[in-house]
């Protein structure tokens, strides 16, 4: 299946909203959507396991300063590394993990990155999501060849798989930067926000109290910001908690490649990864500490998405 | 001059590679002010697409609207979107038929009456609030105030009604089309609604247009009643008339299908055999003749003009005598 059948997919199911008129669940009709999406994702376990994991990662990301025992861009373990012998630093007292081939320490850097991995699938989400924002209400509200202009870019860019596009984009920047990764990242997520949200705005926009606007002859800007609009954000929501995950092994994939900020004073776990790489056969602890965070924080950003669009589903509304 | 006069409108949705389907085969009527004309059909008998071409809210892409719509003298049909919402809310109001899926559900019920307030009298935000409690206050919610800041569900279903026709009277309307306005709702609310619906043109002098298939809405509420089936008006009558002597065979089912309180014990429910038809041909002949238990030969080839007859109007080869009661007619 492809991902824009996909994203349409998933649109269809959050734009049913006009099931909840359904009489047979008429006892719904006191709560909210959200109170009563609030209620099944309190008693979901996969919900909780993602929350924490998320959780302990963003508490972490704030205390790091605090508690990393020495700076991460100090070679202070520097005499111990002998590039000819690939001889690293080992851990050693002051040193849990040892240090990189730096000779810095890299528990130190381990802690640290969680801010970087954090601040970059934040933003880029958040740029992803802005974008698709705007593309998709341009969509959805205008229809017609607004719609048409719009969708075809937006299969173009759907077309090439999202790592690659992500690649391209990240190497067109000349010098690169923590930035041009947050950008590539941001750019791969916008078709994806658009096409959700312009199928879900064009169920929406069929719906009765749409119809029921038009009849008022309210203007068409408040049809489309105060009407379709804030009912059609549910499955848009649901997606930035999934795109999360993507961005974060998206932006250490793209530092894994080699194009993450060229300097690497500040850690991030993509670019320790791929440092760690050519001393894998010697000291695989090197790579284990970020790989392992990687997975761990996309495992539960993931977790949470899911677990969101299970309480969202209307279907599953009781 | 009549408020609204509907000449031979017609609404035919086209589909690439299907058969049109004729929804609306040429009806006209009209309503004076204050007056509460009934539409009456079963379901796809084309009453809600009349009711959504005079609004002007059938989509431009695959329907075609023919026939003419004047309100106060001025045509409808053809105007642009943007003109006619000049119009909507603040001449013409409507009230849809499920009162929950009518509403916004995340904007709370005070911000969706003073949006038409502020939209068509040019209020501000303040005088709108006012109003809006006014409102409410008027259509019988208790503590509006209150439910001002409340969203939609948290009504129950008789009051959220009540909310819609708030809004739909918002801007005092001098038409009002109300499509089904109580067919979600319980037999109680629907008697409160109802009166309430009656007091409020009433009191107001707004003309109301009651679109229904439900026989005792009309009975109680309608000064003239147009019968409609397959996109036709069949029958048009005084309320009294239409019930006392029905003429033609389908109205004459329809009022056969109800049960009476006051029939004796024992006797059946005459139902109207077999559904409405999709795209039934009036040109060939007349389209209620398969379900008809009057038909003749006539009726299989020759559709029947709308005739007037007497205080009404019908359409119909072989209408019921007169003076034939309601069983023996069925």
């Amino acid at each position: 299946m492809s991902r824009a059948t996909k994203i349409d997919q998933l649109a269809g199911v959050a734009g049913r909203r006009d099931l909840d008129s359904d009489p047979d669940r008429a006892e719904d009709a006191g709560v909210s959507l959200a109170a009563s999406a609030w209620r099944r994702l309190r008693r979901s376990p996969t919900f909780w396991v993602g929350a924490i994991v998320i959780g302990l990662f963003v508490l972490l990301a704030v205390i790091a300063p605090f508690i990393a025992p020495h700076d991460p861009a100090l070679r202070m373990l520097e005499s111990q590394v002998s590039r000819a012998s690939n001889q690293l630093p080992p851990p050693q007292e002051g040193h849990p993990l040892g240090g990189d081939q730096y000779g810095r320490d890299l528990f130190s850097r381990v802690l640290l990155g969680s801010q970087q991995t954090l601040l970059v699938a934040l933003l880029a989400t958040v740029i992803g999501l802005g974008g698709g924002l705007v593309l998709g209400t341009l969509a959805g509200a205008f229809g017609g060849w607004v719609d048409s202009v719009v969708m075809r870019a937006v299969d173009v860019l759907l077309s090439i798989p999202s790592l690659l596009l992500a690649v391209s984009i990240g190497a067109l920047f000349a010098q690169q930067t923590q930035f041009s990764v947050i950008l590539a990242v941001a750019i791969v997520q916008i078709p994806i926000f658009a096409r959700l949200l312009r199928g879900t705005m064009l169920s929406v926009r069929e719906s009765d109290h749409v119809l029921a606007a038009r009849a008022l002859g309210v203007k068409r800007r408040e049809i489309v910001f105060r009407h379709i609009l804030p009912n059609s954000l549910g499955p848009v929501i649901v997606q930035s908690t999934l795109v999360l995950a993507m961005a974060i092994l998206d932006a250490a994939a793209l530092s894994f490649l080699g194009l993450g900020a060229a300097d690497d004073s500040t850690p991030e776990w993509g670019q320790m990864l791929g440092n760690a790489q050519e001393f894998f056969d010697s000291q695989p602890h090197l790579a284990f500490w970020p790989a392992g965070c990687i997975v761990a924080v996309a495992l539960g950003f993931t977790l949470v998405g899911e677990s969101m669009r299970e309480a969202l589903d209307p279907r599953q509304r009781r | 001059m009549a408020l609204l006069e509907v000449r031979d409108l017609s609404v035919t949705f086209r589909r690439k590679g299907e058969r049109p389907t004729i929804a609306v085969d040429g009806i006209s009527f009209n309503v004076e002010p204050g007056q509460t004309v009934g539409l009456v059909g079963e379901s796809g008998c084309g009453k809600s697409v009349t009711s959504l071409a005079i609004m002007g809210l059938l989509p431009s892409r695959g329907v075609e609207v023919g026939g003419s719509v004047t309100f106060e003298g001025e045509e409808l049909l053809g105007r642009s979107q943007r003109q006619l919402d000049e119009r909507r809310g603040r001449d013409l109001g409507m009230v849809f038929q499920d009162p929950l899926s009518s509403l916004n559900p995340v904007v709370p019920i005070g911000l969706q009456i003073t949006e038409v307030l502020e939209r068509h009298r040019k209020l501000s935000r303040k005088k709108a609030t006012v109003e809006a409690a006014e409102l409410l206050n008027r259509v019988g919610i208790p503590d509006p105030n209150r439910r001002l800041d409340e969203y939609p569900h948290q009504l129950s279903g008789g009051m959220r009604q009540r909310a819609l026709i708030a809004i739909a009277l918002a801007c005092r309307p001098r038409l009002l089309i109300a499509d089904e306005p109580t067919t979600a709702l319980d037999v109680t609310i629907q008697a409160q609604i109802l009166s309430l619906l009656s007091e409020l043109v009433s009191t107001t002098d707004t003309a109301l247009i009651m679109i229904t298939h439900d026989l005792g809405v009309v009975a109680g509420m309608c000064d003239e009643v147009n019968v409609m089936y397959g996109g036709r008006i069949v029958e048009r009558a005084q309320r009294h008339a239409l019930f006392a002597e029905s003429r033609h065979p389908y109205t004459h089912g329809l009022l056969a299908s109800i049960p009476r309180l006051d029939a004796p014990r024992g006797e059946k429910l005459v139902p109207i055999r077999g559904s409405v038809v999709d795209n039934i041909p009036w040109s060939d002949g007349c389209a209620f003749a398969p379900r008809c238990p009057n038909s003749v030969e006539q009726c299989w080839h020759a559709a029947p003009g709308l005739v007037s007859d007497g205080a009404g109007m019908l359409r119909c080869h072989n209408p019921v005598q007169a003076v034939t009661t309601v069983a023996e007619g069925a």
